[in-house]
């Protein structure tokens, strides 16, 4: 069976929940408000099985009914992540199996940029959008080395911690500075190390994801990125699994 | 009446001397330094206020810009008091915004004057932070007054909600909405990164990163509109906000001119969650609770952040470590007992056998052994998975505990934690389901005492027996040291590493800081 419906009590019934609030004030035109936009959203019949107001003008809502709309399992596509997304304890763990050392993580703000907020944001043990930075994580040792760090530093630090990772944020982006940065940096670390260089990660809200290759470094990360985003990609970069087996 | 345990008194006893002991060496360290943030702190507090329009993008303060070519001219370890004042009574300057002129001009010549001129100098600078303390008096006095007129919320405890939306002029009627809908207690979250901006903003700001930035302007106009809806109300509303990261005794002196009401302010969190350097904490710590002390503002401890990181059975007794040691800090810095909110949360996994019982004697045990501070009860945010339905029931749950162990200040739970900010419904069902257990259970208190030798009462001694163990090994070791070892959280923090370690100077024998001599001889004043 490819086609299917949701299921309250009886197969086939298509039954759902919702709820809303709508910018009315409570009563009989808000409910049926609340009636027609269930049925604009495929629920029909459409019960408000409960409604009251909040405030002043607003009127929140608990709709069921059945949907009309069919659900074809064969259609469904899942976009695949280009790694997985890991929880801080399975980033432990790999690095625990895999390593059997610390990560070594090193991050800093380069150049004139003293916008520390991204870095801190990913590797502070506060976090960034309720998950924890890397500090957070027992199996990764990090160094944040904040801002304006020269590139030569930042080669010499990092070579001396021999850091499995180099964390690079970058905020401002007047004339391209961060894209000049970066650039530099990539240099600095290949000419200085060449294929021992650690991995090399930046990130900043002006960045393009998909800039990696063209601006010398192994990953880019753009607006909104998470700390769990970058342990997961740090192990899948880093720990593939095969090399475990 | 309210449920209470009763503590074995030789136990609480020996964990108050312990903390003292813990306290003192790193209460010695904060005294004989100074850092940037202080002394620009003392310089607000004189009515020193607005931005260099030429340096950065015209962001950077007077009060940075003074600091810092005092400290290039003649060093801090004096601190910028004399030189400052010397340059006034000298008649080199006419004010104190004649000098900042002077200084944005590169005009400005600073000397640490000595003998008569040292004196005149003195005289001076305590004349003018005395008078921005007497506003700070004055904000004080003022909040009496409305309290006295439109009353304190009806019953305990207080209702806190929290808005951030980044922009002053939406927090506005956000504020407004939650205080008409129930709230007693409004918190303006700060912009992400505030903390680690080594100036304070300037003016009323609408670019705020998931929350609204903490300036002077800002405070001024959520505090009057907080006064409206006070007023319309007929119960006055509380304002907090939060005097941490690198600019905390700024930040404090501007709450206390400004009226705010309550303040984050915890002895570690800087250092523990945002790799604050702890010398400059302690220092600024101690000066922040100064002025929260002098200001009449009741602080809010952090201790709930160390559940978000650690096993809240496990750890349970760092929180009870962290609350006598924040208790001997802000005692040491004049607060008194009613000042004192202490900090803790409902953080235990719902899947652990009996979370809800430990739960209870987790916080009966803050309770009890602190039974004259306005406890803060903060509310599951771990264990908020997104199953919002699950999510409405364990916060009736931290509710009911809230209320059966009479805690003082409620920050209401959401159901959507870790889906979205709070919704106008989220808020609504919120406050809807804090309002139910309270109604419900109003007074359940006095029907419910836990026998002695009981789970409760056994799980509580346990704890504050292994709180006892951990002071006992911070004392041996010391207080930095073992926040070095990683003791508290899971972090290393080093004393001689962490942001803002260039902004602290050993101060030289006759250093001046106005504001702290005139605070400290008033608190004499007092206990005398």
């Amino acid at each position: 069976m490819t086609v299917i419906r949701p299921y309250g009590d009886t197969t086939g019934d298509g039954m759902v929940q919702t709820s809303f609030t709508l910018p009315m004030p409570p009563g009989p035109r808000a409910e049926g408000a609340a009636l027609q936009l269930a049925g604009k959203m495929g629920i029909h019949p459409a019960m408000v099985v409960h409604s009251h107001g909040i405030g002043e003008g607003f009127t929140f809502f608990v709709v069921y009914g059945s949907v009309t709309h069919l659900v074809d399992t064969d259609e469904v596509e899942v976009e695949e992540r280009a790694y997985p997304l890991l929880s801080p304890t399975e980033v432990n763990g790999a690095i625990k199996t895999r390593l059997h050392r610390k990560l070594v993580v090193m991050g800093a703000c380069i150049g004139t940029d003293a916008h520390t907020v991204g870095i801190d944001a990913i590797l502070n043990l506060k976090g960034f959008a309720g998950e924890k930075g890397l500090e957070y994580y027992r199996e990764i040792d990090v160094a944040n080395l904040g801002a304006q760090v020269t590139v030569p530093e930042l080669v010499t630090r990092a070579r001396a911690a021999k850091a499995d990772a180099v964390l690079v944020s970058q905020v401002v982006t007047q004339k391209d500075a961060h894209l000049r940065n970066t650039r530099e940096l990539a240099g600095a670390f290949r000419e200085a190390m060449g294929e021992t260089r650690p991995l090399l990660v930046v990130g900043g809200p002006r960045f393009d994801p998909a800039m990696a290759r063209d601006l010398g470094v192994d990953k880019v990360f753009g607006r909104g990125t998470t700390p769990g985003e970058v342990a997961s990609y740090l192990v899948s970069a880093l720990l593939p699994e095969e090399i475990a087996a | 009446m309210s449920a209470r345990l009763t503590l074995d008194p030789a136990l609480v006893t020996r964990a108050r001397a312990l903390a003292e002991q813990a306290a003192q060496p790193v209460i010695d360290l904060a005294t004989r330094h100074t850092t940037v943030s202080v002394e620009r702190a003392v310089l607000r507090l004189a009515g020193l206020e607005g931005t260099d329009p030429v340096t950065g993008e015209g962001e950077i303060p007077w009060v940075n810009r003074v600091v810092d070519v005092v400290r290039e001219q003649v060093g801090l370890e004096h601190g910028v008091a004399l030189p400052v004042w010397h340059a006034i009574a000298s008649g080199a300057a006419g004010s104190l915004q004649e000098i900042a002129e002077q200084v944005g001009a590169g005009t400005a010549r600073f000397a640490v004057p000595a003998g008569g001129e040292e004196e005149r100098a003195r005289e001076a600078a305590l004349a003018a932070v005395g008078a921005g303390l007497g506003r700070v008096d004055a904000a004080r006095r003022r909040r009496e007054e409305l309290v006295a007129t439109h009353g304190d919320p009806p019953r305990r405890p207080w209702i806190y909600l929290i808005v951030a939306t980044g922009d002053i002029f939406e927090d506005i009627p956000q504020a407004q909405a939650a205080a008409r809908a129930g709230a007693d207690v409004i918190a303006v979250i700060r912009s992400t990164g505030q903390s680690l901006l080594d100036y304070v903003p300037e003016g009323a700001t609408r670019t705020g990163y998931a929350g609204t930035y903490a300036t002077q302007e800002n405070f001024r106009l959520m505090r009057a509109a907080l006064d409206e809806v006070s007023a319309e109300l007929g119960r006055y509303v509380r304002l907090t906000n939060y005097a941490s990261g690198l600019c905390m005794p700024e930040i404090a002196a501007l709450a206390g001119l400004e009226r705010l009401d309550m303040m984050l302010n915890d002895a570690m969190y800087g250092i523990l969650f945002r790799d604050i350097n702890p010398i400059r904490t302690f220092v600024d710590q101690r000066f922040s609770r100064m002025v929260h002390a002098r200001a009449g503002i009741i602080i809010n401890t952090g201790e709930d952040n160390y559940l978000t990181t650690a096993d809240a059975v496990d750890e349970a007794h760092t929180v009870t470590v962290s609350q006598l040691l924040n208790e001997r800090f802000a005692r040491e810095a004049g607060l008194e007992d009613w000042q004192l909110g202490l900090g803790h949360a409902f953080e235990i996994n719902p899947a652990v056998p009996a979370s809800f019982r430990l739960e209870l004697a987790h916080a009966m045990l803050a309770r009890s052994l602190f039974p004259d501070a306005p406890l803060k009860w903060m509310p599951p945010t771990k264990h908020m998975t997104g199953d919002v339905f699950g999510g409405y029931l364990l916060d009736g749950f931290f509710n009911l505990a809230g209320m059966l162990t009479d805690q003082s200040i409620l920050l209401v739970g959401m159901m959507t934690e870790a889906v979205v900010t709070p919704w106008l419904s989220d808020r609504d069902l919120a406050l809807r389901n804090v309002r139910y257990v309270l109604d419900a259970a109003a007074g359940l208190g006095e029907d419910f005492a836990p026998p002695p030798g009981g789970f409760l009462d056994t799980r509580a001694h346990t704890v504050l027996g292994e709180a006892v163990e951990l002071l006992e090994r911070i004392t041996a070791d010391g207080l930095l040291p073992s926040i070095a070892q990683g003791t508290f959280g899971i972090t290393k923090r080093p004393a001689d590493r962490g942001k803002g370690l260039d902004g602290v100077v050993v101060k030289a024998p006759g250093h001046l800081d106005p504001a702290t001599e005139l605070m400290e001889t008033a608190l004499k004043d007092t206990v005398r």
